[in-house]
């Protein structure tokens, strides 16, 4: 009533942007190189923010050339840091257009959006005797979360990455190995190859014994899954992915083909292919998308479907429109004509 | 007024030669949108809210004199700026492309009676694409006024220099009604759509809530100042209202500005397009600050041809537009806001009377040509 067509938040944001019950954001305080293309961001988090478990990841906001992109990220720091801070590890990916802002051009000072942490890569309550953790690249980076949140009794890591000096938190690592807290085998990919997963044997005598958790490329998580299943300890063994596993559709033109989207709360229609993320399709036509992971895990971009099919670029799988049914924008793209509640 | 064709001297490969080189402009200014931008439309609106919350605080103590005019001018500018540098611009979509739920086009309401929903459609969809088109821009003298010879006369129209000046003291008010439709939708046979009266209550609400914030709220929360801010929101909105008017009419009513007939722009191609925005609008000339209390619609040409451009742009877009009228010889109409606003009430009061007889319109000249 006295600020309308305003809410008194609009004004509270001028001046308390990181307050209780204000849109959840934090404050960038520091970016700290770890390797030649990595960083670590540390965030002071708003006052609703509900504190995380070790291995989640957060979705945050951050507006790169003025335009505000959503990605998520493993938080990297103890689930008790002191001052309440948090951090997240940033690798580069090639022409990827928030990381190469994070590490290269973020100002401490810079206000972000944040959603609460989420995921589902965590230890149990109480942590397992005998811990093996898989990683590779930035893989590394909720399970560095939970290294720093526990001590554990016995924990053993096998590391990929090119070289010796891309091993993010390295001098951390060999701290933990130099005090007797972890076990640790680094694979050099660019010298040896990648990992063949039937090393473990050799690397990890008694892997299939240990609770495991891995993180890295597809490849690797396939593998390994393979691997478990088929020494039938497949339950042993969670994974977390970092990119969206893309079906291969229609080869040579079957199942390609896209169609007319509707986005029709924006009252815009534009023509899409049957390849393109219709996340990507609706923030190209200037629509409002929510969008957080971009591959499928978080939810972030769910979206009515009013009428018409998609297809899950994952799996190829058809979706058809009825009421109720909600669609992942940044996994799915048209298969034929549809309509899209944005 | 469209004796002779401004733009007769243009072949049909020229018009399309001058649609391509405004896209090129368009273009180059999307390429370069970025932090800078973003900067800037915060900024303003930061600004703009501190400017509201401050003169709201002194008019808390409106009875003193000194209060009331600081805190009332304070305010004037503050809604001036939310209604046109900040409202106007964001619901046209101009910062859509930051995707920051706050400042866009699908969620945004302004400080105004008609809901930002209805003016969207009545705005961006019905006068940026049929800019000056008799029949089907309905800003044409807002349905209650004759602006240009080609529009019929009735007796009616002998008022309209009155019903201007009443329109520019409550001109949100006219909007909201131009918005409803009400011309047309009052008609007995249209009152009980169920569609009509949605809209109509969905206007009702605002000025509801607009009114209460306005004049009760504010003026109880003033306690002894209660009568003298009443006053002073009620002058804010009169200011604000005269001010966008006035601009208002500057971009499409001066003398120079081409209207369109409704047979003309069938099959119209994207550099026809073009060249009536172009033909169908005027600038004001001035300061930066008259450019941001215009909301950059002094840029009015500029607008029409990207209305979607971000509006701290359209200043260095108007020194390359300038440069393609003159290249094709073109009329570039501007001038300073007195004389803009002179000359369109000039027209207004010309056209309350009919047209004398030796007035040849576009009408005339086009059954000349198909007795030819």
């Amino acid at each position: 009533m006295v600020t309308t067509p305003l809410l008194p938040s609009d004004y509270l944001d001028l001046v308390g942007p990181l307050r209780a019950g204000a849109d959840l954001r934090g404050r960038i305080e520091a970016v700290h190189p770890e390797t030649g293309d990595a960083a670590t961001v540390v965030i002071r988090p708003g006052r609703d923010w509900r504190g995380h478990t070790a291995g989640q990841y957060v979705r945050i906001g951050v507006d790169v050339d003025g335009t505000r992109l959503w990605r998520a990220y493993s938080i990297t720091s103890p689930t008790d840091r002191r001052d309440g801070r948090i951090t997240i590890t940033v690798k580069a990916v090639r022409d990827g257009k928030v990381s190469n802002h994070l590490i290269r051009r973020a100002t401490p000072g810079t206000l972000v959006r944040l959603e609460q942490p989420t995921g589902d890569f965590v230890l149990p309550p109480s942590a397992p005797a005998k811990v093996l953790f898989l990683t590779a690249g930035s893989g590394i980076t909720p399970v560095m979360g939970m290294l720093r949140d526990i001590d554990f009794d016995d924990v053993v890591m096998v590391h990929c990455a090119p070289k010796p000096q891309d091993v993010i938190f390295r001098g951390e690592l060999r701290d933990l190995v130099a005090v007797g807290k972890l076990r640790l085998t680094e694979v050099h990919t660019a010298a040896d190859g990648r990992l063949d997963i039937a090393r473990l044997d050799e690397l990890v005598p008694d892997w299939a014994e240990r609770e495991t958790w891995a993180c890295g490329p597809a490849g690797l998580l396939d593998a390994a899954e393979d691997h478990w299943a088929g020494h039938g300890v497949r339950e042993r063994l969670r994974t977390e992915r970092f990119r969206p596993v893309t079906a291969v559709v229609g080869e040579g033109g079957d199942g390609v083909d896209g169609g007319e989207v509707t986005f029709s709360t924006t009252g815009r229609t534009v023509a899409a292919d049957g390849t393109t993320p219709l996340l990507a399709v609706g923030e190209e036509a200037g629509v409002l998308m929510p969008s957080g992971c971009r591959m499928g895990i978080c939810f972030g971009c769910v979206t009515p479907l009013r009428a018409g099919a998609v297809r899950d670029l994952r799996t190829g799988e058809i979706t058809e429109a009825e009421p109720g049914v909600l669609i992942q924008t940044c996994v799915s793209a048209a298969a034929g004509p549809c309509d899209i509640e944005r | 007024m469209t004796a002779i064709d401004p733009t007769a001297h243009l072949t049909a490969e020229q018009i399309e030669e001058l649609g391509r080189e405004l896209d090129a402009i368009r273009d180059e200014v999307i390429a370069g949108r970025g932090e800078k931008d973003a900067a800037y439309i915060r900024r303003v609106i930061s600004a703009q809210r501190k400017l509201e919350l401050a003169s709201r605080g002194v008019l808390l103590f409106s009875i003193f004199p000194p209060a009331w005019l600081l805190g009332t001018a304070g305010l004037s500018v503050a809604k001036i700026i939310e209604n046109m540098e900040i409202g106007h611009n964001v619901l046209h979509g101009q910062w859509d492309w930051m995707r920051d739920p706050k400042i866009h086009s699908t969620t945004w309401e302004w400080d105004h009676v008609s809901p930002s929903e209805q003016w969207k459609h009545s705005h961006n969809e019905l006068h940026h694409t049929y800019t000056n088109v008799i029949g089907k821009d309905n800003d044409l003298g807002y349905g209650i006024m004759r602006v240009d010879e080609d529009q019929k006369w009735h007796p009616f129209h002998l008022g309209q220099p009155l019903w201007n000046l009443v329109n520019a003291c409550f001109f949100e008010y006219g909007i909201a009604a131009y918005d409803l439709e009400l011309g047309k939708n009052l008609h007995r046979s249209r009152r009980k759509d169920p569609e009509f009266r949605a809209r109509a209550r969905a206007v009702g609400r605002k000025i509801r809530k607009q009114a209460l914030k306005d004049y009760v709220v504010h003026p109880l929360l003033s306690g002894p100042s209660f009568p003298t801010t009443l006053a002073a929101t009620f002058t804010a909105n009169l200011v604000r209202n005269i001010w966008s008017h006035s601009v208002i009419m500057c971009g499409h009513f001066p003398e120079g500005v081409q209207v369109f007939e409704r047979r003309s722009i069938e099959g119209e191609t994207r550099g026809q397009w073009y060249l009536r925005q172009m033909m169908g609008s005027a600038n004001i000339s001035g300061s930066r600050a008259m450019h941001f209390m215009t909301g950059n619609l002094s840029h009015q040409i500029e607008h029409h041809l990207f209305p979607d451009l971000p509006s701290n742009r359209y200043a260095e877009v108007a020194v390359k537009v300038r440069a393609l009228f003159e290249k094709y010889e073109l009329e570039y109409v501007t001038g300073p806001l007195p004389k803009q606003v002179f000359s369109a009430w000039r027209k207004v009061f010309r056209l309350s009377l009919p047209n004398r007889k030796r007035e040849v319109t576009t009408r005339d000249r086009e059954r000349e040509l198909v007795a030819a």
